[in-house]
């Protein structure tokens, strides 16, 4: 086989969330009354940008065989952190930022060091941190309120030259700076190997526990990027129990239909991102065909559930039974 | 090493006390702690009143938890609890719209919603081979989906009925909840079929490895099927069973009973990765949180309080007796 088909078998889960991207936002625009004009893109690519770092930070635990439940809580908490401490002059501003991913990579180190040094299940300790970090938002912000330096909010929801929406950008600068480095050093092959096959990786000497912890803190870096973000949205800040479960929730949908594999050791973020954007692009879809709002929520649950359906077709391929148990 | 010292302690201990698993002894311990501790703060915490009331609001939790422990059993997982519960408690109350019979089977109507949406994850895990995760999340979207459609087109009749009501309220031995007698006629059922019946050993044998349990004929697939559909059953009854506490359904009912259900069942001893639990844990894990977050509460703990409290239990006690093994 040639090069190349090594690389499409390797990037087939990314390839297939990006073709279900391309369908659905064409069906959208081509029904979309005003059509692709930069306000259309603008909207898009926001709403798409704040589940896709969700969905990255969901990415990197899900690689390494593991789950984070507290993604959302993590998006919250630094939602409300955010709207405290982003005010005042440039340099209040840019401090205020660097606190605000300090906290998020920390929720995510705690995280990982449960996970890997006390040896709990990825599932049950993100429930237990996602209660504690949820818990800090809430004295944080008891009621919704706050406020963001505006200038900046505007800045990175708004549009660089009048055409490119800049959280696009935004989402572009972050694969180059922290997915494509991370994957490509040997911290990060170490949380691919450790999610493929743990017993393998630890035989080769890969450094599986700087790997995993790598993951989850970046993780919790990536959710809060996403916490940035929503206040930068919503210019306030608030500890809603909702939004937790629901960024949690979609996250995982996102990961699923990006074509990255919760066995763990397959897949990418960029495919993850794709996915965020196609299950956006998919809710969307209901607007422009005129449906009744109330459908939305059946409309995007169907899908999910054809879309993962789909999985099953691998079963067409199975030859001996003892398959079925992978 | 440890486990053969262990061993040999235990042997010097009664029958009885043997067979408890250190994890069930540390989680009646800690709710023997937490009634102490509470009964320093005050007498108010021991009386038999607090106590039934308690038990009565642990009933609910304990019924839904118990379909969640099937599941974990076998190495899977339900997170489509949220809506499966609404469903169930929506349906019960809607079936008072189509007349007197309607009225009458409404318990067994949101039950069968239940099973229904088991049925969906049951196929999907079992069949389509589709991870459980990925599953009940999907079909929580569509149960979801289904509900707001179905209260958003018309006033639906969201009351609940007089037997629902007695079912969750009433009491039918005086003093004793009728809630409480109904979760322990299921948890009964639930330990007979676990350990008399040859689906209770498949559970585990699937559980512990499912290629083994299937090469040494058992039906995996029907029976990780009708695991689904129990707990699908099990989670809408628990939200009957709330529709009748509340006197009504309400959308968002079921969403704070997902995760304290997964936190019961591996509070007590039962591993998230399945084949290995009993239910006497789950009881524990059950009573613990619902007394944890009562207790929490009567001491006017602030919500963000009692979400944190939750939290550092929850790791700590897993901390202390759920970790894997060292090596690998």
């Amino acid at each position: 086989m040639k090069d190349w088909r090594y690389w499409l078998a390797e990037q087939r889960g990314t390839l297939v969330a990006l073709a279900i991207f391309a369908l659905m936002f064409t069906i959208y625009i081509s029904n979309h009354p005003a059509g692709l004009t930069t306000n259309v893109a603008q909207t898009a690519a926001n709403k798409g940008t704040l589940l896709a770092l969700v969905a990255m930070a969901q990415t990197l635990v899900v690689i390494t065989a593991g789950i984070d439940l507290s993604v959302g809580a993590i998006l919250v908490l630094t939602n409300c952190i955010a709207s405290m401490v982003i005010t005042g002059n440039a340099f209040e501003t840019t401090l205020g930022v660097v606190f605000v991913l300090f906290v998020g990579a920390l929720c995510g180190a705690l995280n990982g060091l449960i996970v890997i040094y006390g040896r709990l299940q990825p599932i049950v300790a993100t429930i237990g941190t996602g209660a504690i970090f949820f818990g800090i938002a809430l004295i944080l912000r008891p009621l919704p309120g706050g406020t963001v330096n505006e200038t900046l909010a505007d800045a990175m929801t708004g549009k660089v030259f009048g055409i490119v929406p800049a959280s696009l950008l935004m989402l572009l600068a972050i694969v180059l700076v922290v997915w494509l480095p991370f994957c490509s050093s040997v911290i990060g092959r170490a949380a691919y190997a450790a999610g493929s096959s743990e017993t393998a990786a630890y035989m080769s000497g890969m450094p599986i526990r700087r790997g995993k912890f790598a993951a989850y803190t970046l993780g919790g870096l990536l959710a809060s990027i996403g916490g940035l973000f929503l206040t930068f949205f919503t210019y306030s800040g608030q500890a809603s129990s909702a939004t937790a479960s629901t960024y949690t929730l979609l996250s995982i949908a996102a990961v699923v239909l990006g074509g990255v594999s919760l066995f763990g050791g397959r897949g990418s973020a960029i495919g993850a991102i794709f996915g965020a954007f196609a299950f956006r692009a998919i809710g969307d879809l209901m607007f422009v065909f005129d449906f009744d709002a109330l459908w939305q929520p059946l409309f995007q649950g169907v899908i999910l559930l054809l879309a993962v359906s789909i999985g099953a077709l691998g079963l067409w391929r199975v030859r001996n039974r003892l398959e079925w148990f992978g | 090493m440890s486990d053969t010292t262990m061993g040999r302690i235990s042997e010097r201990m009664p029958r009885f006390i043997r067979r408890i698993e250190p994890p069930v002894a540390i989680s009646f311990a800690c709710i023997i702690l937490l009634l102490l501790f509470g009964g320093l703060y005050s007498s108010a915490f021991l009386s038999a009143d607090y106590l039934l009331q308690q038990l009565k609001v642990a009933s609910f939790l304990g019924v839904i938890a118990t379909g969640m422990m099937l599941v974990i059993l076998l190495g899977q997982i339900d997170l489509s609890v949220p809506w499966v519960v609404a469903a169930g408690a929506m349906m019960a109350c809607a079936a008072t719209a189509y007349g007197p019979a309607a009225t009458l089977a409404a318990v067994p109507i949101g039950i069968l919603c239940g099973m229904l949406i088991g049925l969906v994850n049951g196929i999907g895990v079992a069949y389509l081979r589709i991870p459980s995760m990925i599953v009940t999340l999907a079909t929580n979207a569509v149960a979801q989906g289904l509900m707001v459609v179905y209260t958003g087109g018309f006033s639906p009749r969201d009351f609940a009925t007089e037997e629902m009501r007695y079912l969750a309220t009433g009491s039918l031995i005086p003093g004793v909840p009728n809630a409480l007698i109904i979760w322990a006629i299921v948890g009964a059922g639930m330990v007979f079929v676990l350990t008399r019946t040859t689906f209770g050993r498949a559970v585990y044998g699937i559980g512990n490895r499912e290629r083994a349990a299937y090469l040494s004929g058992v039906n995996t697939r029907r029976v990780v099927m009708i695991a689904f559909i129990a707990a699908g059953g099990l989670s809408a009854f628990g939200g009957v069973l709330l529709a009748g506490y509340a006197s009504k359904a309400a959308q968002g009912m079921g969403d704070a009973y997902l995760l304290p259900a997964i936190a019961a069942v591996v509070l007590g001893g039962t591993s998230i990765l399945g084949g290995r639990g009993s239910y006497l844990g789950t009881v524990a894990g059950v009573i613990l949180i619902t007394l944890l977050l009562s207790i929490l509460s009567v001491l006017q703990m602030p919500e963000a309080g009692r979400q944190i409290i939750y939290g550092v239990v929850i790791i700590a006690m897993l901390l202390l007796y759920g970790r894997s093994p060292a090596n690998q």
